[in-house]
């Protein structure tokens, strides 16, 4: 009786964690999300669909920017930090650990400073466009910062890490031998690599997607750094509303209406890179 | 103990009060959000004898205000001790007034304790909220004879708070335009070189609606006190043409110093202490001119929770700021407009006493028409657009629609 209690018994803490602090304010929010009213005189429950009408009316353009610029970043991560992260795995040595050190070091830099770092980086008369431009190889008028690349290098920047790990810690667990066989079968390197190594390590690329898609989509921070007029992301709107105008009811809708979005996307990719074989190599 | 005026200014690094981004603040919103369904509760309205009826001193006082607003070692909270016993818990809090006011809402509308008993708001639409909700504790006049005896003129008939009822001016300060003559080779004196072509991707415009809607009225010839809702529908078309003209750069919340000097942009709305802090900071050769259209004039003021533990202490704290003295030290310090008068007198006799480069600094503080407004100077300068209760929705979203596209 007891030992069949038991997994329960340890899953609890992890269970009411969850309850308390993510299903129970959920569920707050859902209800706010229906209010009408304001600060002033309170909000009241009168389950007015029309906050999510409006939401939507207006911040689709938004909403939609913010996709893509979560999209573009994602992907640049998955470019740079895929060779990486199999770089590291296969042919890290004895050193694997402390190049992983190295894509983690810009982590214990607060990140609103290195967000800030890229501004005096990106400047239009700093280290790198200004030298560009003494050389010639640029107009005089020529800027990053402000503009949408800015925003979507930022972004990819600040979450590379994220997507480094997931695929070294599937890379680094994989089997070497079968990479042989696949040699041994006369496959190319990158016969090898495509139809051996990558189909391995997807999961990683997934789990890595989404743990970088999901906060870069939502980010409001290098929006409002790096950004200019026309590149506000959902995030900033979202905060502008509960803070500044406490227009709780919108700001609540926006955020379902945000996440509806993204587990929509999540599922259409889940279903595109065959979940359930992703999710059982995860549990592995 | 005074320190060493040789040293003043050396060994004090000066940043604006605001150079701290937002972004910490930003954090915030993550902690406002899990407090969600809390609504605004308007508190009973406490007549002003009974709220003081029965308080007492308790020989400590927790107080929140802008990062940097006094120097590290708190000389002025250290006098304050001296004179009263009453030791002060200083937090550099408030970051970012919209998000220090969206933290304090749901505790202030349970009638919790925030855990400040005073803290500075800035005359925008927050204060007016807190004190549309009656969440700030009356302020007993009798029982603070140094604030009524030397608070400025100007202040004393404020429009956002009549009579200082509830609040008590900490500092104020001009929002005009401020520019780099390394780029600039003309004279900018007006709003109107913000909507110039030939500075095209160069502008800055602050992203702060109140802020940037009194430029975008002026601009237009109106007068803010006066502006009507089709007025700033009129202003937001103004601003989004010169936003669609390429002309904007980047709308800033506070951090348009770094941008101004390093040429990123070249002219853009600015807060007048922080162009004076960074001209004696870094030796930087940054223009501030109030234009010939207005300028802005926005006052942090102190005030007092209604759920503050300490409010006896609160008060005595803000009265004895009122010291010119005290007040003048703090000036010296923050650079920004104190609003006791008799501190710019205090400085003058200072600044006669020292000698080289100390005093050069404090006459040259004392001069500043951006730290000591003339009065023809103050006539030019508006307030914040004063919103009746209920409007404030409708006005943010029309100037957020063009700083938020």
């Amino acid at each position: 009786m007891r030992r069949k209690l038991t997994p329960y018994l340890l899953a609890l803490p992890g269970w009411a964690w969850l309850a308390l602090f993510f299903v129970v304010p959920l569920a707050g929010m859902v209800s706010l999300s229906l209010t009408s009213g304001n600060v002033i005189t309170g909000f009241e429950q009168t389950f007015n669909v029309g906050n999510y009408v409006d939401a939507i009316s207006t911040y689709s353009e938004q909403l939609f920017r913010s996709l893509l610029y979560g999209l573009g970043a994602t992907l640049i991560c998955v470019a740079i930090g895929y060779p990486a992260a199999y770089w590291i795995a296969f042919h890290g040595g004895k050193h694997k650990s402390t190049y992983l050190l190295l894509i983690l070091l810009p982590f214990f830099v607060s990140f609103v400073l290195r967000t800030i770092s890229w501004k005096f980086t990106l400047s239009d008369n700093g280290v790198v466009l200004g030298t560009l431009k003494s050389i010639g190889l640029l107009p005089d008028d020529f800027g990053v910062l402000n503009t949408a690349p800015a925003v979507v290098l930022g972004l990819a920047y600040n979450f590379l890490p994220f997507i480094v790990l997931p695929i070294y810690a599937v890379l680094e667990r994989m089997d070497h031998r079968v990479v042989e066989a696949a040699h041994d079968l006369y496959a190319s390197k990158l016969q090898a690599f495509l139809r051996v190594v990558l189909p391995i390590s997807l999961p990683g690329v997934f789990a890595g997607g989404l743990m970088t898609f999901i906060p870069t989509t939502a980010d409001y921070v290098n929006a409002s750094v790096l950004g200019g007029p026309g590149n506000t992301m959902i995030g900033s709107i979202i905060k502008t509303q509960y803070l500044v105008n406490n227009d709780y009811p919108i700001a609540a809708a926006i955020t379902f209406v945000l996440m509806a979005v993204l587990l929509l996307g999540i599922f259409t990719y889940a279903r595109a890179l065959g979940t359930e074989r992703v999710m059982e190599v995860q549990a592995k | 103990m005074r320190t060493n005026p040789l040293f003043r200014g050396m060994t004090q690094a000066r940043y604006g009060r605001r150079d701290m981004l937002k972004l910490s603040a930003m954090a915030a919103a993550g902690i406002g959000l899990s407090a969600c369904g809390v609504s605004g509760k308007q508190q009973e309205a406490v007549a002003d004898d009974d709220f003081w009826q029965g308080k007492k001193e308790t020989g400590n006082v927790r107080f929140a205000n802008w990062p940097l607003y006094i120097d590290s070692k708190r000389t002025q909270l250290k006098q304050f001790t001296k004179a009263t016993g009453i030791t002060v818990d200083y937090k550099e809090d408030v970051q970012d007034i919209a998000a220090f006011a969206g933290k304090l809402q749901p505790q202030l509308a349970n009638g919790d304790s925030t855990g400040y008993d005073m803290f500075v708001l800035t005359n925008g639409i927050e204060l007016a909220r807190f004190l549309a909700l009656g969440y700030l504790a009356p302020l007993d006049h009798e029982r603070m004879p140094n604030f009524t005896a030397n608070i400025g003129e100007a202040y004393r008939n404020n429009s956002y708070d009549p009579g200082n009822k509830h609040t008590a001016p900490y500092a104020s300060g001009i929002t005009g335009i401020a520019y780099n003559p390394k780029y600039v080779d003309r004279e900018i004196t007006s709003i109107a070189d913000l909507w110039d072509p030939k500075f095209k991707g160069k502008v800055g415009m602050m992203s702060d609606p109140q802020e940037i809607a009194n430029f975008g009225l002026l601009a237009g010839g109106v007068n803010p006190a006066e502006s009507t809702e089709q007025d700033w529908q009129a202003a937001a078309d103004k601003l989004r043409q010169q936003r669609d003209d390429g002309i904007v750069r980047s709308y800033y919340a506070q951090d348009f110093v770094q941008p101004l000097t390093n040429g990123d942009v070249w002219l853009t709305m600015a807060w007048s202490g922080d162009i004076y802090q960074q001209n004696a900071e870094a030796g930087t050769d940054l223009r501030f001119v109030v234009p010939e259209e207005g300028a802005t004039i926005w006052t942090d003021v102190m005030c007092v929770p209604t759920t503050s533990e300490a409010p006896v202490d609160a008060l005595k704290l803000i009265d004895f700021l009122y010291q010119p003295d005290i007040a003048a030290g703090l000036t010296e310090y923050i650079t920004y407009i104190p609003p006791v008068p008799k501190a710019q007198d205090i400085l003058r006799e200072q600044a006669q006493d020292a000698s080289g480069k100390a005093r050069a600094e404090l006459e040259r503080l004392v001069e500043s028409p951006l730290v000591f407004p003339s009065e023809e100077d103050y006539s030019r300068l508006h307030n914040y657009v004063a919103l009746e209760p209920g409007k404030e929705k409708a006005f943010t979203s029309v100037f957020h629609a063009v700083t938020q596209a």
